[in-house]
């Protein structure tokens, strides 16, 4: 695959190069094996990512895969230095805030951000990275740096699309949409692009892949690079005789299965609630509580790794930012901060985009819910949270989606010109409820 | 895989449809059904919640009637000059075989079509006919003979098809404007097979290549009702169901003259919600089965016993009304532009005062808290959120969160102009 | 839909008249304002029947279409609409003002006034953007002629009704349902409020009804005709077809008494329809006055009158029209421009009216509380400088779900950044809330005299008030524009067939 994708780059019979690539699938490997390879050819290599995360991220891979190549990391005025990679920093690794101070460098890394204030500069390779959430506005505002060169352009299809916080219907459907994915208008202008696809996803456990493909990627899909056997998690003993027994039983249960199916299901009973359901947010806080109270071990024999869980590889997933203070709130009490589980990454799919866990507990988007709203039904942020795990990922949520999902109207407006996405979200709720058993 | 029923299964499933059907019909009253056309059909997907109407709808009661006969007569209707305008448009669309519309497949949407034969089904080749041209069901055998012969190979252009479509244990005839024949997308390969391509002719406006969302969608569940009609034709005869594709093509005018535009729709979406809307009907039996038997809408009027006089209203209007409350609604203020009942379920809802009538994200923002008056005890109690509000204890908490701050800002005064003004954006 | 604007619904419905949520109005009333009701012909995508507009509530012009089947009569219509407009547009240009050099601009001239369309509603607006489409590419040669006035006035309609009115905080073309719903909560539902007539009836009911009864009243189209542009469907049917029927008969009998009587019908039915929506437009308005101006309301206003100018000096230089479809660069600039506008206008709306403040409060984005600990010789060393970095407790009743780290600003002090440090939960209820002050405090090395918050002082943080200090990306220039978009556009020739649009 990685040859296929360098092949056509190298050639240069293409301006662009589109690379799918579904959750896990090893799309930063691809990346960083790229830039190597695109750096050899003596031209400047220009990568751009979405947060400064993905820049240090990739920089740290990129300077332990290909130590001989000279890094430029180009930062914002107030970027610190982080830790990791401070004692990178030498004649390998530059940091500026001005390209001109980075000329010796082969290859030049920046968030989209900083890339789109740069007015001068050129390069004839750009790899462009979640290239899917990234938006055609911020696009242009880069692609000048690359016009004369050949771009990569890299990203999940089924996650988050980029959105605009005015109405940007009168340009819906149309070829200068800024507020469409890059990919999205790349294509659109330029139909015959070569797109690769990204077969397996090394993150997802083959419990969770057949799941993910078919209800977010249904005509591209894609299969766990690992087999049942390679993988397991194997939790503790129960703890028993606490004043909360009945509870723990409920959380213990949905945990031994989590374990057993990499999927589990925890309901709670129905009810219209506020978005910080209180009970809800406790159940998420509870149930990573428990993993860590009772031991977790997870094993990969494929990825070679044997460990616990500890809270930093556990994540709760929410829909909305007052729902992840909520549990992060639940998650500070005193018995259980002193457990460590202030470490536990609790964020909205927006922010999870990207990132990988062991363990997730994901709150239902539409759980306590009356009505469903697009928000709430869109496939990318189900997807996002469904997709972050290597072990298990167990769905908190109150009794009654199904039938909120029965009674949902489906007279959504349609834009001529605008490609349809189908299945939709609200078929990709079902498939996914389905699939839990949930009510 | 659901095992296939076994023949006592089969009986009483058919004994139990037939007491369904009987108990509809009686919910009716001795009144001729309302037939389902493709729009109600389109309608069934916009508010699936709500019991009331699907009961009335599987019923057959002319809601129209019912809500006139109720005192919260529906405004709906269309005006003339629209009627008139869309007719023409039709027209000079369909003129000379449908000549306009191929042209348009041909040349702007690139669609390859092949000769073939224009039929139209609504012509009457016996000039003796009644008014109004050829009965329903003559035409229906019509259609379903001509795609007979169109899924034996024939290539045709099938003008003024009608279709059926069982809707609840009832037929119901739709009508598409036109079925293209078998055509190929400019981008499918030569050999490929020739699929059958539903065309609607609309009268609103694309302008700059966009039209109404609105229109456009309702236009899309219409198409699609018409393709899922084709392709259970299809399948009757024993042909390939997917020979009808799922892409519709819409027709309407340009810009801001009569000129014709045609474009492709996907409505796959729109045909998996009427799909599973009509799969959803025979949960209906579980909504009458626990009626009151005293429950129903006969909306029929006795012949008048002397001239000049009214015919006596087998139900009055308080009758009708108490009915329509044993069954349960889920009204939304959207429902006015959707369904006749509207206006009372409207007015029922402000009476009991449901937050309901404050539109769904009001009342998603109040943290599911169903009544006004509670939303206003919650917000205004003093004294901590707790037991005493009825397991609202969160919204409590929330309601007098916002409660407060607002008569808090009451309290203060807005910024004066003369001050120094924020740094320019 | 915050919950605060959701319960002062609950609470409207519930005493039976509206509540207001704003303390200030946010949108600018020029003393002049050109008020125009606009009814549309149903079925056809751009075809007036009627206008009453004007600037006086007593003297309102009454603009008909004589033929409304006659398709160019829409033309001459549009030329008589225009013989209105473009005298009210053009004595807003009557006097200017000096607005000084900066680094970024030359001096140059600002109308000292600009003119402001007032609309009943946003369908109103929405028909202003198609004639505006409709006639702004017309020319007075070629097959299908106009008057020079038709183009203008395209353009004209095209900068009110599609550029300026979807700018957030432009006050040049208001459609009033959105104005007052900006103002008031009701107690019926945002579809409803669309109704002009209704949702005027429940903020300003007359005496002896409440406000749900006068909105009910008003729904009923026998004793109160829609606002437009849609006319109502049985109007149509029973008065307006009869009429029109009625004219082209007389027309193809060449019955000149006939034609006349028929024409005067047509125009004393129009005008009865959209009689008492004038009124009503008027009395929104008066009731739009009793609300002060916001404090950011000169400025904005500011900003109008400067695109005014731009738009009235582009015209007079022969720019072309404005092009049908945007280049890729164009639509990016104007994406950004509105992103930009809309979060200056949210900002500016939260520090002039406490009401719309609250609305954060309840979401979280905002908190505000007592300040119970302020630490004025806190500093922080960079480089090779001291610098003041005050520390400030304070305590709030507030929900606070922001994280440490994100930068915060007070309405009372906009140019004062603040970080938020720790957020600590407070026994019984509430929070404990750190800051970190980062500027506004003056050059020194210590906080400037006054620039502290004070123990016992109320302040309220929100996010969304702290400055971003974000450049605008850089755009590549139209002939610039990269593979990636399409590359360079075609540059804009107007072409015969515009023209040449088939009329029967």
């Amino acid at each position: 695959m990685i040859e296929a994708v360098a092949a056509d780059l190298l050639s240069r019979a293409h301006r662009g190069v589109i690379v799918d690539s579904p959750p896990g699938a090893g799309k930063s490997t691809l990346v960083v094996e790229l830039s190597g390879r695109l750096a050899a050819t003596g031209e400047r290599v220009m990568i751009v990512a979405q947060t400064n995360e993905q820049v240090d991220d990739l920089v740290a891979r990129l300077a332990s895969a290909h130590p001989d190549v000279v890094l430029g990391r180009l930062t914002a005025g107030d970027y610190e230095v982080p830790e990791r990679l401070a004692p990178l920093r030498g004649p390998a690794l530059m940091f500026a805030s001005k390209l001109t101070e980075l000329a010796a460098a082969d290859v030049v890394l920046a968030t989209a951000a900083k890339w789109a204030l740069v007015k001068d500069g050129e390069f004839a390779w750009a790899i462009l990275d979640e290239a899917y959430q990234m938006r055609s506005d911020g696009l242009l505002a880069v692609a000048p740096r690359f016009a004369n060169g050949t771009a990569l352009f890299v990203g999940d299809p089924g996650q988050l699309d980029p959105f605009a916080t005015v109405e940007t219907d009168a340009w819906a459907g149309s070829a200068w949409d800024p507020s469409d994915s890059a990919v999205a208008v790349v294509r659109m202008h330029n139909p015959h692009l070569p797109v690769h696809r990204l077969p397996y996803s090394w993150r997802l456990p083959s419990t969770a892949a057949p799941l993910v493909a078919k209800a977010f990627y249904p005509f591209t899909p894609f299969d766990a690079g690992s087999d049942a056997q390679d993988r397991s998690l194997t939790l503790g003993a129960r703890e028993g005789g606490s004043a909360d027994s009945a509870l723990e039983d409920t959380l213990d249960d949905v945990l031994d299965r989590a374990a057993d199916e990499g999927w589990a299901w925890h309901g709670l009973p129905a009810a219209h609630v506020i978005r910080t359901d209180a009970e809800a947010v406790e159940a998420c806080a509870a149930l990573a509580d428990r993993i860590v109270r009772r031991g977790a071990e997870a094993v990969d024999r494929g990825a070679g790794y044997s460990r616990t869980v500890s809270p930093d590889r556990i994540a709760i997933g929410t829909a909305h930012r007052d729902q992840a203070a909520a549990v992060r709130a639940a998650l500070a009490r005193r018995d259980r901060a002193q457990r460590g589980l202030t470490e536990v990454t609790v964020d909205t799919a927006n922010r999870l985009q990207g990132r990988e866990y062991d363990v997730t507990i994901v709150l239902h988007p539409l759980s306590g819910r009356r009505d469903a709203t697009a928000f709430h039904l869109e496939t990318g942020r189900l997807c996002v949270l469904l997709s972050r795990h290597r072990h298990a990922c167990i769905v908190v949520g109150r009794a009654g989606i199904a039938d909120l999902l029965d009674a949902h109207p489906h007279t959504e407006p349609v834009r001529l010109g605008v490609p349809v996405k189908f299945p939709d979200g609200w078929a990709a709720h079902q498939a996914v409820l389905a699939h839990l058993g949930a009510a | 895989m659901p095992t296939s029923p076994s023949a006592p299964q089969v009986a009483a499933a058919a004994q139990s449809a037939a007491a369904v059907a009987a108990r509809l019909d009686s919910l009716r009253g001795p009144v001729a059904p309302r037939s389902h056309d493709a729009r109600t059909i389109a309608a069934l997907t916009v508010n699936p919640g709500c019991s009331r109407r699907a009961v009335l709808d599987a019923a057959g009661v002319d809601k129209r009637k019912l809500s006139e006969r109720i005192g919260f007569p529906a405004r709906y209707g269309q005006s003339p000059f629209a009627i008139t305008r869309g007719l023409a448009f039709e027209k000079q669309v369909k003129a000379d075989g449908c000549a306009a519309l191929l042209g348009l497949l041909r040349t702007s949407l690139g669609f390859d079509v092949p000769e073939h034969e224009y039929v139209d089904l609504g012509a009457d080749p016996d000039a003796s006919a009644p008014a109004g041209g050829v009965d329903r069901p003559t035409r229906y055998e019509r259609t379903r003979e001509l795609f007979g012969r169109v899924a034996a190979g024939e290539a045709l252009l099938a003008d003024h098809p009608l279709l059926r479509l069982d809707v609840g244990g009832r037929p119901a005839y739709v009508e598409p404007d036109v079925v293209a024949l078998s055509a190929r997308p400019a981008d499918a390969a030569a050999s490929a097979p020739a699929r059958l391509y539903v065309a609607e002719v609309k009268s609103f406006a694309v302008i700059d290549g966009q039209a109404d969302p609105a229109k456009v969608g309702a236009a899309a569940t219409q198409a699609a009702v018409y393709v899922l009609a084709l392709r259970r034709l299809l399948a009757s005869l024993g042909a390939d169901p997917a020979l009808v594709a799922e892409d519709v093509i819409l027709v309407c005018p340009k810009d801001f003259a009569n000129e014709p535009s045609a474009h492709v729709l996907d409505v796959r979406r729109q045909l998996a919600a009427v799909e599973r809307q009509l799969a959803r009907l025979p949960r209906i039996a579980a909504l009458i089965a626990d009626l009151d038997p005293a429950v129903d809408f006969d909306l029929a009027v006795d012949p008048p016993a002397a001239e000049g006089e009214p015919g006596r209203e087998h139900r009055g209007a308080a009758e009708l009304t108490k009915s329509l409350s044993m069954i349960e609604a889920r009204y939304a203020p959207e429902c006015v532009t959707n369904c006749e009942m509207a206006f009372h379920c409207r007015a029922e809802a402000r009476a009991a005062g449901a937050a309901d009538v404050l539109g769904r994200p009001v009342r998603d923002a109040l943290g599911g808290v169903a009544g006004i008056d509670e939303v206003l005890a919650l917000a205004d109690a003093s004294g901590a959120p707790g037991a005493a509000s009825g397991g609202h204890g969160e919204a409590a908490r929330l309601l007098r969160a916002a409660s407060r701050a607002y008569t808090e800002a009451l309290l203060v005064a807005p910024r004066a102009a003369e001050s120094e003004p924020p740094a320019a954006a | 839909m915050s919950t605060l604007t959701a319960l002062a619904r609950a609470r409207a419905a519930h005493d039976g008249r509206a509540v207001p949520i704003a303390a200030v109005r946010h949108v600018h009333l020029s003393d002049e304002p050109f008020v125009l009701i606009p009814l549309m012909q149903a079925g056809e995508a751009a075809a007036p029947l009627a206008v009453l507009a004007g600037t006086d509530r007593d003297d309102a012009h009454l603009l008909v279409v004589g033929q409304p089947r006659n398709r160019d009569q829409r033309f001459a219509f549009l030329t008589d609409f225009a013989r209105l407009l473009i005298p009210y547009v053009e004595q807003r240009r009557a006097r200017t003002e000096t607005v000084e050099a900066t680094k970024n601009h030359e001096e140059w001239q600002r109308c000292t006034d600009a003119p402001q369309l007032i609309l009943p509603n946003t369908g109103g607006v929405d028909a202003l953007r198609l004639l505006g489409r409709s006639a702004r590419f017309r020319t007075p040669d070629g097959p299908y002629p106009v008057d020079p006035l038709v183009p203008l006035l395209g353009r004209h309609l095209t900068w009110f009704a599609e550029d300026r009115a979807a700018m957030p905080g432009s006050s040049v073309c208001l459609a009033l349902t959105a104005v007052l719903g900006q103002h008031w909560a009701t107690g019926q539902s945002a579809l409803e409020d669309q109704h002009l007539p209704a949702l005027l009836g429940w903020i300003d009911p007359p005496a002896d009804m409440t406000g749900a009864e006068a909105a009910l009243r008003a729904e009923d189209p026998d004793l109160v005709p829609p606002a437009g542009p849609v006319t109502d469907p049985a109007f149509d049917t029973g008065v307006l077809a009869p009429l029109v029927r009625a004219q082209e008969e007389a027309r193809a009998a060449d019955d000149q008494r006939a034609i006349a009587k028929a024409e005067e019908e047509l125009r004393s039915a129009l005008g009865a329809q959209l009689r008492q929506t004038w009124e009503t437009v008027w009395r929104a308005i008066d009731v739009l006055r009793t609300l002060p101006a916001a404090a950011s309301d000169e400025l904005r206003w500011q900003v109008d009158r400067g695109r005014f100018t731009d738009f009235v000096t582009g015209v007079e230089e022969g720019a072309p029209p404005q092009p049908k479809r945007p280049s890729a660069v164009a639509a990016a600039r104007r994406l950004a421009d509105l992103e930009a506008a809309q979060q200056s206008y949210d900002r500016s709306q939260a520090i002039d009216d406490p009401l719309v403040l609250a609305r954060y409060r309840v979401g979280g984005e905002a908190f505000s509380g007592r300040i119970t600990f302020v630490d004025a010789e806190r500093q922080e060393i960079k480089g090779k400088r001291a610098w003041p970095r005050p520390l400030v407790l304070l305590h709030t009743e507030d929900d606070v779900i922001l994280r440490p780290g994100v930068k915060l600003a007070s309405p009372s002090r906009v140019n004062q950044t603040v970080r938020l440090r720790a957020v600590r939960p407070l026994e019984g209820s509430g929070f404990e809330v750190e800051l970190e002050l980062q500027s506004g405090m003056g050059r020194g090395k210590t906080p400037e005299e006054g620039s502290l918050p004070v123990v016992g002082e109320e302040r309220c943080y929100a996010t969304f008030l702290a400055e971003q200090r974000g450049m605008r990306p850089e755009l590549p220039e139209t002939d610039q524009t990269p593979w990636t978009h399409g590359g360079p556009p075609w540059p804009y020739v107007p072409r015969a067939e515009e023209q040449a649009e088939d009329w029967h």
